[in-house]
Protein backbone atom coordinates (compact mmCIF):
# COMPACT_ATOMS: atom_id res chain seq x y z
CA UNK A 1 0.00 0.00 0.00
CA UNK A 2 2.86 2.35 0.84
CA UNK A 3 4.54 1.73 -2.50
CA UNK A 4 1.42 2.95 -4.22
CA UNK A 5 1.72 6.37 -2.59
CA UNK A 6 5.48 6.62 -3.00
CA UNK A 7 6.20 9.69 -5.12
CA UNK A 8 9.01 8.95 -7.54
CA UNK A 9 10.89 10.85 -10.19
CA UNK A 10 8.32 9.87 -12.79
CA UNK A 11 5.56 11.71 -10.95
CA UNK A 12 7.55 14.92 -10.88
CA UNK A 13 8.41 14.61 -14.55
CA UNK A 14 4.78 13.99 -15.42
CA UNK A 15 3.68 17.01 -13.40
CA UNK A 16 6.30 19.17 -15.13
CA UNK A 17 5.28 17.87 -18.55
CA UNK A 18 1.62 18.64 -17.84
CA UNK A 19 2.43 22.16 -16.61
CA UNK A 20 4.67 22.77 -19.62
CA UNK A 21 1.96 21.64 -22.02
CA UNK A 22 -0.61 23.86 -20.31
CA UNK A 23 1.85 26.75 -20.71
CA UNK A 24 2.29 26.13 -24.44
CA UNK A 25 -1.44 25.77 -25.01
CA UNK A 26 -2.00 28.92 -22.98
CA UNK A 27 0.10 30.81 -25.50
CA UNK A 28 -1.47 29.36 -28.64
CA UNK A 29 -5.12 28.93 -27.70
CA UNK A 30 -5.47 32.18 -25.81
CA UNK A 31 -7.33 34.78 -27.88
CA UNK A 32 -7.97 37.33 -25.20
CA UNK A 33 -5.11 39.01 -23.42
CA UNK A 34 -1.35 39.29 -23.71
CA UNK A 35 -0.99 39.19 -19.93
CA UNK A 36 -2.22 35.59 -20.05
CA UNK A 37 0.65 34.85 -22.46
CA UNK A 38 3.08 36.24 -19.89
CA UNK A 39 1.55 33.98 -17.24
CA UNK A 40 1.83 30.99 -19.58
CA UNK A 41 5.51 31.73 -20.14
CA UNK A 42 6.05 31.81 -16.38
CA UNK A 43 4.24 28.49 -16.10
CA UNK A 44 6.56 26.93 -18.68
CA UNK A 45 9.64 28.15 -16.86
CA UNK A 46 8.30 26.84 -13.54
CA UNK A 47 7.69 23.45 -15.13
CA UNK A 48 11.33 23.45 -16.20
CA UNK A 49 12.35 24.29 -12.64
CA UNK A 50 10.36 21.36 -11.25
CA UNK A 51 12.14 19.12 -13.77
CA UNK A 52 15.56 20.46 -12.83
CA UNK A 53 15.02 20.20 -9.09
CA UNK A 54 13.49 16.73 -9.30
CA UNK A 55 16.45 15.47 -11.33
CA UNK A 56 18.83 17.23 -8.99
CA UNK A 57 17.27 15.67 -5.90
CA UNK A 58 17.09 12.17 -7.34
CA UNK A 59 20.65 12.23 -8.68
CA UNK A 60 22.13 13.83 -5.54
CA UNK A 61 23.70 16.45 -7.76
CA UNK A 62 23.55 20.16 -6.91
CA UNK A 63 23.99 21.48 -10.45
CA UNK A 64 20.29 21.24 -11.25
CA UNK A 65 19.35 23.43 -8.30
CA UNK A 66 21.88 26.07 -9.28
CA UNK A 67 20.47 25.97 -12.80
CA UNK A 68 16.98 26.48 -11.33
CA UNK A 69 18.21 29.58 -9.48
CA UNK A 70 19.54 31.01 -12.74
CA UNK A 71 16.23 30.28 -14.45
CA UNK A 72 14.29 32.03 -11.67
CA UNK A 73 16.46 35.13 -11.94
CA UNK A 74 16.23 35.34 -15.71
CA UNK A 75 12.46 34.72 -15.59
CA UNK A 76 12.09 37.80 -13.40
CA UNK A 77 14.05 39.91 -15.89
CA UNK A 78 12.09 38.48 -18.78
CA UNK A 79 8.75 39.33 -17.12
CA UNK A 80 9.92 42.90 -16.45
CA UNK A 81 10.91 43.45 -20.07
CA UNK A 82 7.74 41.78 -21.31
CA UNK A 83 5.56 44.06 -19.20
CA UNK A 84 7.51 47.12 -20.35
CA UNK A 85 6.95 46.19 -24.00
CA UNK A 86 3.25 45.57 -23.31
CA UNK A 87 2.99 49.03 -21.74
CA UNK A 88 4.48 50.84 -24.74
CA UNK A 89 2.35 48.74 -27.07
CA UNK A 90 -0.77 49.67 -25.11
CA UNK A 91 0.12 53.37 -25.35
CA UNK A 92 0.19 53.13 -29.15
CA UNK A 93 -2.68 50.76 -29.75
CA UNK A 94 -5.01 51.31 -26.81
CA UNK A 95 -5.64 47.57 -26.42
CA UNK A 96 -3.66 44.44 -25.66
CA UNK A 97 -6.12 41.88 -27.00
CA UNK A 98 -4.25 39.15 -28.85
CA UNK A 99 -6.62 39.35 -31.83
CA UNK A 100 -5.76 43.02 -32.32
CA UNK A 101 -2.01 42.42 -32.69
CA UNK A 102 -2.32 42.06 -36.44
CA UNK A 103 -0.76 45.08 -38.14
CA UNK A 104 1.68 42.80 -39.94
CA UNK A 105 0.52 39.43 -41.23
CA UNK A 106 2.95 36.58 -40.79
CA UNK B 1 38.22 29.28 -5.97
CA UNK B 2 38.41 30.97 -9.35
CA UNK B 3 41.96 31.16 -10.60
CA UNK B 4 43.35 34.06 -12.67
CA UNK B 5 43.56 31.83 -15.71
CA UNK B 6 39.75 31.80 -15.79
CA UNK B 7 39.60 35.54 -16.11
CA UNK B 8 42.22 35.52 -18.86
CA UNK B 9 40.08 33.14 -20.94
CA UNK B 10 37.08 35.43 -20.71
CA UNK B 11 39.04 38.69 -20.93
CA UNK B 12 37.28 40.00 -24.09
CA UNK B 13 33.83 39.43 -22.57
CA UNK B 14 34.83 40.94 -19.23
CA UNK B 15 36.17 44.00 -21.01
CA UNK B 16 32.97 44.37 -23.01
CA UNK B 17 30.82 43.93 -19.89
CA UNK B 18 32.74 46.65 -18.07
CA UNK B 19 32.56 48.96 -21.09
CA UNK B 20 28.80 48.52 -21.27
CA UNK B 21 28.53 49.67 -17.66
CA UNK B 22 30.84 52.63 -18.34
CA UNK B 23 28.78 53.60 -21.39
CA UNK B 24 25.59 53.34 -19.34
CA UNK B 25 27.07 55.63 -16.67
CA UNK B 26 28.17 58.21 -19.23
CA UNK B 27 24.72 58.05 -20.79
CA UNK B 28 22.94 58.49 -17.47
CA UNK B 29 24.99 61.55 -16.53
CA UNK B 30 25.26 63.20 -19.95
CA UNK B 31 21.76 62.46 -21.24
CA UNK B 32 20.50 61.80 -24.75
CA UNK B 33 22.75 64.31 -26.50
CA UNK B 34 25.66 61.97 -25.81
CA UNK B 35 24.17 59.20 -28.00
CA UNK B 36 26.45 59.85 -30.96
CA UNK B 37 29.57 59.89 -28.80
CA UNK B 38 28.40 56.75 -26.99
CA UNK B 39 27.87 54.98 -30.30
CA UNK B 40 31.42 55.68 -31.41
CA UNK B 41 32.71 54.68 -27.97
CA UNK B 42 30.77 51.43 -28.30
CA UNK B 43 32.35 50.82 -31.71
CA UNK B 44 35.74 51.49 -30.12
CA UNK B 45 34.90 48.98 -27.38
CA UNK B 46 34.05 46.41 -30.07
CA UNK B 47 37.40 47.14 -31.73
CA UNK B 48 39.34 46.65 -28.49
CA UNK B 49 37.43 43.43 -27.78
CA UNK B 50 38.29 42.27 -31.28
CA UNK B 51 41.98 42.97 -30.62
CA UNK B 52 41.82 41.07 -27.32
CA UNK B 53 40.31 38.08 -29.15
CA UNK B 54 42.92 38.13 -31.91
CA UNK B 55 45.77 38.49 -29.44
CA UNK B 56 44.55 35.63 -27.25
CA UNK B 57 46.54 32.37 -27.44
CA UNK B 58 45.30 30.09 -30.18
CA UNK B 59 45.13 26.82 -28.21
CA UNK B 60 41.77 26.04 -26.70
CA UNK B 61 41.21 26.92 -23.07
CA UNK B 62 38.31 25.82 -20.89
CA UNK B 63 37.65 27.75 -17.71
CA UNK B 64 35.05 28.51 -15.04
CA UNK B 65 34.70 24.84 -14.11
CA UNK B 66 34.14 23.79 -17.72
CA UNK B 67 31.48 26.38 -18.47
CA UNK B 68 33.44 28.60 -20.76
CA UNK B 69 35.58 27.77 -23.76
CA UNK B 70 37.86 29.86 -25.95
CA UNK B 71 39.53 28.36 -29.00
CA UNK B 72 40.11 29.26 -32.63
CA UNK B 73 36.49 28.41 -33.49
CA UNK B 74 35.11 30.88 -30.95
CA UNK B 75 37.68 33.46 -32.03
CA UNK B 76 36.65 33.18 -35.68
CA UNK B 77 32.95 33.50 -34.89
CA UNK B 78 33.42 36.30 -32.37
CA UNK B 79 35.35 38.37 -34.88
CA UNK B 80 32.42 38.05 -37.28
CA UNK B 81 29.91 38.95 -34.55
CA UNK B 82 31.89 42.02 -33.49
CA UNK B 83 32.29 43.26 -37.05
CA UNK B 84 28.58 42.77 -37.68
CA UNK B 85 27.62 44.58 -34.47
CA UNK B 86 30.01 47.44 -35.10
CA UNK B 87 28.74 47.89 -38.65
CA UNK B 88 25.15 47.66 -37.42
CA UNK B 89 25.74 50.39 -34.88
CA UNK B 90 27.50 52.69 -37.35
CA UNK B 91 24.66 52.19 -39.84
CA UNK B 92 22.15 53.22 -37.16
CA UNK B 93 23.71 56.62 -36.49
CA UNK B 94 21.99 58.58 -39.22
CA UNK B 95 18.70 56.72 -38.88
CA UNK B 96 18.20 57.16 -35.14
CA UNK B 97 18.90 60.88 -35.50
CA UNK B 98 16.42 61.33 -38.36
CA UNK B 99 13.70 59.25 -36.76
CA UNK B 100 13.91 60.85 -33.33
CA UNK B 101 14.99 57.73 -31.48
CA UNK B 102 18.37 59.07 -30.47
CA UNK B 103 18.34 57.91 -26.87
CA UNK B 104 21.49 56.88 -25.06
CA UNK B 105 20.20 53.39 -24.26
CA UNK B 106 20.51 52.42 -27.92
CA UNK B 107 24.30 51.88 -28.08
CA UNK B 108 24.30 50.41 -24.56
CA UNK B 109 21.73 47.80 -25.58
CA UNK B 110 23.79 47.02 -28.68
CA UNK B 111 26.82 46.36 -26.50
CA UNK B 112 24.83 44.17 -24.10
CA UNK B 113 23.32 42.16 -26.96
CA UNK B 114 26.79 41.68 -28.44
CA UNK B 115 28.11 40.58 -25.06
CA UNK B 116 25.33 37.99 -24.92
CA UNK B 117 26.31 36.75 -28.37
CA UNK B 118 29.96 36.38 -27.36
CA UNK B 119 28.82 34.39 -24.32
CA UNK B 120 26.68 32.17 -26.54
CA UNK B 121 29.64 31.48 -28.80
CA UNK B 122 31.87 30.61 -25.84
CA UNK B 123 29.28 28.56 -23.95
CA UNK B 124 30.42 25.07 -23.06
CA UNK B 125 27.66 24.27 -20.60
CA UNK B 126 23.87 24.30 -20.74
CA UNK B 127 23.84 27.02 -18.07
CA UNK B 128 26.20 29.39 -19.83
CA UNK B 129 24.34 28.63 -23.07
CA UNK B 130 21.08 29.74 -21.46
CA UNK B 131 22.55 32.83 -19.81
CA UNK B 132 24.19 33.92 -23.07
CA UNK B 133 21.00 33.45 -25.07
CA UNK B 134 18.93 35.36 -22.53
CA UNK B 135 21.36 38.27 -22.24
CA UNK B 136 21.27 38.58 -26.02
CA UNK B 137 17.52 38.11 -26.37
CA UNK B 138 16.45 40.47 -23.59
CA UNK B 139 18.53 43.25 -25.13
CA UNK B 140 17.19 42.47 -28.61
CA UNK B 141 13.52 42.53 -27.48
CA UNK B 142 14.04 46.08 -26.27
CA UNK B 143 15.94 47.20 -29.39
CA UNK B 144 13.15 45.81 -31.63
CA UNK B 145 10.61 47.99 -29.82
CA UNK B 146 12.98 50.93 -29.55
CA UNK B 147 10.96 53.26 -31.75
CA UNK B 148 8.43 53.42 -28.98
CA UNK B 149 5.93 55.79 -30.58
CA UNK B 150 5.64 53.60 -33.68
CA UNK B 151 2.92 50.96 -33.62
CA UNK B 152 4.82 48.71 -36.03
CA UNK B 153 8.01 48.77 -34.01
CA UNK B 154 6.26 48.03 -30.72
CA UNK B 155 4.22 45.28 -32.34
CA UNK B 156 7.45 43.78 -33.69
CA UNK B 157 8.94 43.97 -30.20
CA UNK B 158 5.89 42.33 -28.65
CA UNK B 159 5.81 39.50 -31.18
CA UNK B 160 9.54 38.95 -30.86
CA UNK B 161 9.24 38.88 -27.08
CA UNK B 162 6.37 36.38 -26.94
CA UNK B 163 7.87 33.97 -29.46
CA UNK B 164 11.40 34.44 -28.13
CA UNK B 165 10.27 33.67 -24.58
CA UNK B 166 8.38 30.62 -25.85
CA UNK B 167 11.51 29.39 -27.61
CA UNK B 168 13.61 29.98 -24.50
CA UNK B 169 11.10 27.91 -22.55
CA UNK B 170 11.35 25.05 -25.02
CA UNK B 171 15.12 25.26 -25.06
CA UNK B 172 15.20 25.15 -21.27
CA UNK B 173 12.84 22.18 -21.12
CA UNK B 174 15.23 20.39 -23.48
CA UNK B 175 18.17 21.39 -21.27
CA UNK B 176 16.46 20.01 -18.18
CA UNK B 177 15.79 16.67 -19.87
CA UNK B 178 19.35 16.47 -21.18
CA UNK B 179 20.62 17.19 -17.68
CA UNK B 180 18.36 14.55 -16.21
CA UNK B 181 19.20 11.79 -18.66
CA UNK B 182 22.95 12.36 -18.84
CA UNK B 183 23.56 13.66 -15.33
CA UNK B 184 25.63 16.63 -16.45
CA UNK B 185 25.22 20.09 -17.93
CA UNK B 186 28.75 20.63 -19.25
CA UNK B 187 29.14 19.73 -22.93
CA UNK B 188 32.40 17.94 -22.20
CA UNK B 189 30.87 15.95 -19.35
CA UNK B 190 27.84 15.05 -21.46
CA UNK B 191 30.16 13.85 -24.22
CA UNK B 192 32.01 11.72 -21.67
CA UNK B 193 28.73 10.29 -20.36
CA UNK B 194 27.63 9.47 -23.91
CA UNK B 195 30.90 7.72 -24.75
CA UNK B 196 30.37 4.36 -26.39
CA UNK B 197 26.59 4.60 -26.48
CA UNK B 198 25.08 3.57 -29.77
CA UNK B 199 21.58 4.84 -29.09
CA UNK B 200 20.29 7.52 -26.80
CA UNK B 201 17.49 6.91 -24.34
CA UNK B 202 14.10 8.19 -25.41
CA UNK B 203 14.16 10.93 -22.75
CA UNK B 204 17.44 12.25 -24.07
CA UNK B 205 16.11 12.25 -27.63
CA UNK B 206 13.11 14.30 -26.50
CA UNK B 207 15.52 16.67 -24.76
CA UNK B 208 17.61 17.08 -27.90
CA UNK B 209 14.48 17.70 -29.97
CA UNK B 210 13.39 20.48 -27.61
CA UNK B 211 16.90 21.95 -27.61
CA UNK B 212 16.92 21.93 -31.42
CA UNK B 213 13.47 23.54 -31.50
CA UNK B 214 14.64 26.36 -29.22
CA UNK B 215 17.80 26.94 -31.21
CA UNK B 216 15.91 26.75 -34.52
CA UNK B 217 13.73 29.60 -33.21
CA UNK B 218 16.84 31.67 -32.55
CA UNK B 219 18.29 31.08 -36.02
CA UNK B 220 14.75 31.41 -37.53
CA UNK B 221 14.74 28.04 -39.26
CA UNK B 222 11.48 26.53 -40.51
CA UNK B 223 9.15 25.46 -38.79
CA UNK B 224 10.03 28.06 -36.14
CA UNK B 225 10.44 31.00 -38.49
CA UNK B 226 7.04 32.68 -38.20
CA UNK B 227 8.32 35.61 -36.13
CA UNK B 228 10.99 36.56 -38.66
CA UNK B 229 9.06 38.40 -41.42
CA UNK B 230 6.95 40.39 -38.95
CA UNK B 231 9.85 41.38 -36.73
CA UNK B 232 12.05 42.28 -39.70
CA UNK B 233 9.31 44.39 -41.24
CA UNK B 234 8.25 46.13 -38.05
CA UNK B 235 11.59 46.80 -36.38
CA UNK B 236 13.48 49.98 -37.33
CA UNK B 237 15.60 49.24 -40.42
CA UNK B 238 19.10 49.41 -38.85
CA UNK B 239 17.82 47.13 -36.09
CA UNK B 240 16.60 44.71 -38.76
CA UNK B 241 20.06 44.84 -40.33
CA UNK B 242 21.55 43.96 -36.96
CA UNK B 243 19.00 41.15 -36.36
CA UNK B 244 19.67 39.66 -39.76
CA UNK B 245 23.36 39.24 -39.13
CA UNK B 246 24.90 39.16 -35.65
CA UNK B 247 22.38 37.04 -33.66
CA UNK B 248 22.17 34.58 -36.56
CA UNK B 249 25.93 34.00 -36.52
CA UNK B 250 26.06 33.56 -32.77
CA UNK B 251 23.03 31.25 -32.71
CA UNK B 252 24.36 29.13 -35.58
CA UNK B 253 27.75 28.80 -33.87
CA UNK B 254 25.96 27.79 -30.68
CA UNK B 255 23.78 25.34 -32.62
CA UNK B 256 26.91 23.69 -34.01
CA UNK B 257 28.70 23.45 -30.68
CA UNK B 258 25.63 22.30 -28.74
CA UNK B 259 25.04 19.40 -31.12
CA UNK B 260 28.51 18.42 -32.27
CA UNK B 261 30.48 18.54 -29.00
CA UNK B 262 28.18 16.76 -26.50
CA UNK B 263 26.25 14.48 -28.84
CA UNK B 264 28.96 13.34 -31.23
CA UNK B 265 28.29 9.72 -30.24
CA UNK B 266 24.67 9.85 -31.42
CA UNK B 267 25.13 12.14 -34.40
CA UNK B 268 22.88 9.93 -36.57
CA UNK B 269 19.97 10.83 -34.30
CA UNK B 270 20.23 14.62 -34.45
CA UNK B 271 21.34 14.68 -38.06
CA UNK B 272 17.82 13.74 -39.17
CA UNK B 273 16.37 16.73 -37.33
CA UNK B 274 18.88 19.12 -38.87
CA UNK B 275 18.33 17.71 -42.35
CA UNK B 276 14.57 18.23 -42.09
CA UNK B 277 14.74 21.82 -40.83
CA UNK B 278 17.46 22.61 -43.37
CA UNK B 279 15.40 21.38 -46.33
CA UNK B 280 12.24 23.09 -45.06
CA UNK B 281 14.09 26.41 -44.52
CA UNK B 282 15.70 26.38 -47.96
CA UNK B 283 12.43 25.65 -49.71
CA UNK B 284 10.35 28.14 -47.73
CA UNK B 285 13.03 30.81 -48.10
CA UNK B 286 13.07 30.28 -51.85
CA UNK B 287 9.33 30.12 -52.53
CA UNK B 288 7.76 32.45 -49.96
CA UNK B 289 10.05 35.34 -50.94
CA UNK B 290 8.74 35.38 -54.50
CA UNK B 291 5.49 37.14 -53.57
CA UNK B 292 6.97 39.77 -51.26
CA UNK B 293 6.75 43.44 -52.16
CA UNK B 294 8.36 44.86 -49.04
CA UNK B 295 12.13 44.60 -49.27
CA UNK B 296 12.61 44.06 -45.53
CA UNK B 297 10.14 41.16 -45.63
CA UNK B 298 11.96 39.81 -48.66
CA UNK B 299 15.24 39.95 -46.75
CA UNK B 300 13.56 38.06 -43.90
CA UNK B 301 12.64 35.17 -46.20
CA UNK B 302 16.06 35.40 -47.81
CA UNK B 303 17.69 35.04 -44.39
CA UNK B 304 15.51 32.01 -43.62
CA UNK B 305 16.77 30.46 -46.86
CA UNK B 306 20.39 31.29 -46.02
CA UNK B 307 20.04 29.66 -42.61
CA UNK B 308 18.78 26.56 -44.41
CA UNK B 309 21.93 26.49 -46.55
CA UNK B 310 24.17 26.99 -43.52
CA UNK B 311 22.42 24.13 -41.69
CA UNK B 312 23.49 21.76 -44.51
CA UNK B 313 27.02 22.14 -43.18
CA UNK B 314 25.85 21.25 -39.68
CA UNK B 315 23.94 18.25 -41.01
CA UNK B 316 27.18 17.00 -42.55
CA UNK B 317 28.61 17.10 -39.02
CA UNK B 318 32.21 16.97 -40.27
CA UNK B 319 35.04 19.48 -39.92
CA UNK B 320 34.52 20.20 -43.60
CA UNK B 321 30.88 21.02 -42.96
CA UNK B 322 31.72 23.37 -40.09
CA UNK B 323 34.32 25.04 -42.28
CA UNK B 324 31.68 25.50 -44.94
CA UNK B 325 29.31 27.09 -42.45
CA UNK B 326 32.00 29.51 -41.24
CA UNK B 327 32.89 30.60 -44.77
CA UNK B 328 29.21 30.90 -45.62
CA UNK B 329 28.53 33.05 -42.57
CA UNK B 330 31.47 35.37 -43.25
CA UNK B 331 30.20 36.05 -46.77
CA UNK B 332 26.62 36.28 -45.49
CA UNK B 333 27.72 39.04 -43.09
CA UNK B 334 29.23 41.10 -45.90
CA UNK B 335 26.28 40.60 -48.30
CA UNK B 336 23.63 41.36 -45.71
CA UNK B 337 25.29 44.39 -44.17
CA UNK B 338 25.86 45.80 -47.64
CA UNK B 339 22.27 45.16 -48.70
CA UNK B 340 20.83 46.72 -45.57
CA UNK B 341 23.12 49.72 -45.93
CA UNK B 342 21.56 50.20 -49.37
CA UNK B 343 18.05 49.75 -47.93
CA UNK B 344 18.87 52.39 -45.30
CA UNK B 345 19.69 54.79 -48.11
CA UNK B 346 16.15 54.40 -49.54
CA UNK B 347 14.96 57.67 -48.11
CA UNK B 348 12.79 60.31 -49.78
CA UNK B 349 11.63 63.66 -48.46
CA UNK B 350 8.53 61.98 -47.05
CA UNK B 351 10.60 59.50 -45.04
CA UNK B 352 11.91 55.98 -45.41
CA UNK B 353 10.48 53.85 -48.21
CA UNK B 354 10.80 50.08 -48.27
CA UNK B 355 8.91 48.74 -51.29
CA UNK B 356 10.79 46.94 -54.03
CA UNK B 357 8.98 49.13 -56.59
CA UNK B 358 10.62 52.19 -55.00
CA UNK B 359 13.92 50.91 -56.38
CA UNK B 360 12.75 51.14 -59.98
CA UNK B 361 15.16 52.87 -62.32
CA UNK B 362 17.78 53.25 -59.60
CA UNK B 363 20.49 52.65 -62.21
CA UNK B 364 19.64 56.05 -63.74
CA UNK B 365 19.18 58.09 -60.58
CA UNK B 366 21.99 56.56 -58.50
CA UNK B 367 24.16 54.24 -60.62
CA UNK B 368 26.72 53.47 -57.90
CA UNK B 369 24.15 52.35 -55.34
CA UNK B 370 22.40 50.31 -58.02
CA UNK B 371 25.69 48.65 -58.92
CA UNK B 372 26.45 47.81 -55.28
CA UNK B 373 22.96 46.41 -54.69
CA UNK B 374 23.23 44.41 -57.92
CA UNK B 375 26.54 42.93 -56.71
CA UNK B 376 24.96 41.89 -53.40
CA UNK B 377 21.94 40.40 -55.13
CA UNK B 378 24.06 38.43 -57.62
CA UNK B 379 26.18 37.24 -54.72
CA UNK B 380 23.14 36.13 -52.70
CA UNK B 381 21.88 34.26 -55.73
CA UNK B 382 25.24 32.46 -55.73
CA UNK B 383 26.54 33.56 -59.10
CA UNK B 384 30.29 33.08 -59.65
CA UNK B 385 32.80 34.67 -59.24
CA UNK B 386 31.17 36.58 -56.38
CA UNK B 387 31.54 35.58 -52.73
CA UNK B 388 28.11 34.02 -52.36
CA UNK B 389 29.04 31.35 -54.87
CA UNK B 390 32.02 30.20 -52.78
CA UNK B 391 29.91 30.09 -49.63
CA UNK B 392 27.41 27.76 -51.27
CA UNK B 393 30.16 25.78 -53.02
CA UNK B 394 31.98 24.77 -49.82
CA UNK B 395 28.69 23.87 -48.14
CA UNK B 396 27.62 21.62 -51.02
CA UNK B 397 31.07 19.99 -51.23
CA UNK B 398 30.81 19.12 -47.54
CA UNK B 399 27.32 17.72 -48.05
CA UNK B 400 28.43 15.55 -50.98
CA UNK B 401 31.47 14.25 -49.07
CA UNK B 402 29.19 13.37 -46.15
CA UNK B 403 27.03 11.45 -48.65
CA UNK B 404 24.04 13.75 -48.19
CA UNK B 405 23.36 13.78 -51.92
CA UNK B 406 19.64 14.51 -51.69
CA UNK B 407 20.31 17.48 -49.42
CA UNK B 408 22.89 18.91 -51.85
CA UNK B 409 20.55 18.51 -54.81
CA UNK B 410 17.64 20.18 -52.99
CA UNK B 411 20.03 22.96 -51.96
CA UNK B 412 21.08 23.63 -55.54
CA UNK B 413 17.46 23.60 -56.72
CA UNK B 414 16.41 25.97 -53.93
CA UNK B 415 19.19 28.38 -54.80
CA UNK B 416 18.02 28.37 -58.43
CA UNK B 417 14.49 29.28 -57.33
CA UNK B 418 15.93 31.89 -54.95
CA UNK B 419 17.89 33.44 -57.80
CA UNK B 420 14.55 34.45 -59.31
CA UNK B 421 13.67 37.05 -56.71
CA UNK B 422 17.20 38.35 -56.37
CA UNK B 423 17.38 38.86 -60.11
CA UNK B 424 13.93 40.49 -60.06
CA UNK B 425 15.34 43.28 -57.88
CA UNK B 426 18.13 43.81 -60.40
CA UNK B 427 15.57 43.88 -63.21
CA UNK B 428 13.52 46.49 -61.33
CA UNK B 429 16.61 48.65 -60.79
CA UNK B 430 17.98 48.44 -64.33
CA UNK B 431 15.03 48.04 -66.68
CA UNK B 432 12.04 49.77 -65.08
CA UNK B 433 10.94 53.39 -65.45
CA UNK B 434 12.85 55.64 -63.12
CA UNK B 435 10.98 56.58 -59.95
CA UNK B 436 11.53 59.69 -57.88
CA UNK B 437 15.22 59.70 -56.81
CA UNK B 438 16.26 59.05 -53.23
CA UNK B 439 17.61 61.78 -51.04
CA UNK B 440 21.30 62.29 -51.61
CA UNK B 441 24.08 62.46 -50.73
CA UNK B 442 24.58 59.29 -48.73
CA UNK B 443 26.53 59.77 -45.53
CA UNK B 444 30.23 58.93 -45.45
CA UNK B 445 29.74 55.99 -43.09
CA UNK B 446 27.18 54.41 -45.39
CA UNK B 447 29.36 54.82 -48.43
CA UNK B 448 32.31 53.30 -46.58
CA UNK B 449 30.27 50.31 -45.40
CA UNK B 450 28.76 49.65 -48.82
CA UNK B 451 32.19 50.02 -50.43
CA UNK B 452 33.99 47.67 -48.06
CA UNK B 453 31.23 45.04 -48.28
CA UNK B 454 31.12 45.09 -52.06
CA UNK B 455 34.92 44.87 -52.32
CA UNK B 456 34.87 41.89 -49.96
CA UNK B 457 32.18 40.16 -52.01
CA UNK B 458 33.62 40.94 -55.44
CA UNK B 459 37.25 40.07 -54.73
CA UNK B 460 36.59 37.06 -52.52
CA UNK B 461 37.95 34.79 -55.24
CA UNK B 462 41.43 36.31 -54.84
CA UNK B 463 41.90 35.56 -51.16
CA UNK B 464 39.87 32.38 -50.89
CA UNK B 465 42.88 30.21 -49.98
CA UNK B 466 44.08 32.01 -46.82
CA UNK B 467 40.48 32.55 -45.76
CA UNK B 468 39.61 28.87 -46.14
CA UNK B 469 42.78 27.91 -44.27
CA UNK B 470 41.73 30.12 -41.35
CA UNK B 471 38.22 28.63 -41.38
CA UNK B 472 39.75 25.16 -41.50
CA UNK B 473 41.77 25.84 -38.34
CA UNK B 474 38.64 27.15 -36.65
CA UNK B 475 36.55 24.17 -37.72
CA UNK B 476 39.11 21.62 -36.56
CA UNK B 477 38.99 23.20 -33.09
CA UNK B 478 35.32 22.19 -32.94
CA UNK B 479 35.47 18.83 -34.73
CA UNK B 480 38.82 17.21 -33.98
Amino acid sequence: MMAFFEIGLGHYLALAAVLFTIGIFGIFLNRKNVIIILMSIELMLLAVNINLIAFSAFMNDLVGQIFALFVLTVAAGEAAIGLAIIVIYFRNRGTIEVEDINLMKG
Amino acid sequence: MVNPHDYATAAPEIFLAISSMVLLMIGVFRGNQSTKMLSWLAVAAFAVTLLLIIKAPAESAISFAGMYVADSFTAFVKVMVLIASGAGLIMSLGYIREEGMERFEYPVLFVLATLGMLMMVSANDLMSLYMGIELQSLALYVIAAFKRDSLRSTEAGLKYFVLGALSSGMLLYGCSLIYGFTGATSFTAIAAAMQGQEHASIGLIVGIVFLCAGLAFKVSAVPFHMWTPDVYEGAPTPVTAFFAVAPKIAALALFMRALIVPFVAISADWQQIVVVISVASMLLGAFAAIWQTNIKRLMAYSSIGHVGFALIGLAAGSAEGVRGVLVYLAIYVAMNIGTFACILCMRRKTGMVEDISDLSGLSKTNPLMALALAIFMFSMAGIPPLGGFFGKFYIFVAAVNAELYALAVIGVLASVVGAFYYLRIIKVMYFDEAAEPFESPMSVEMRAIIGVCSIFVVFFAFYTAPFIAQAQVAASALVP
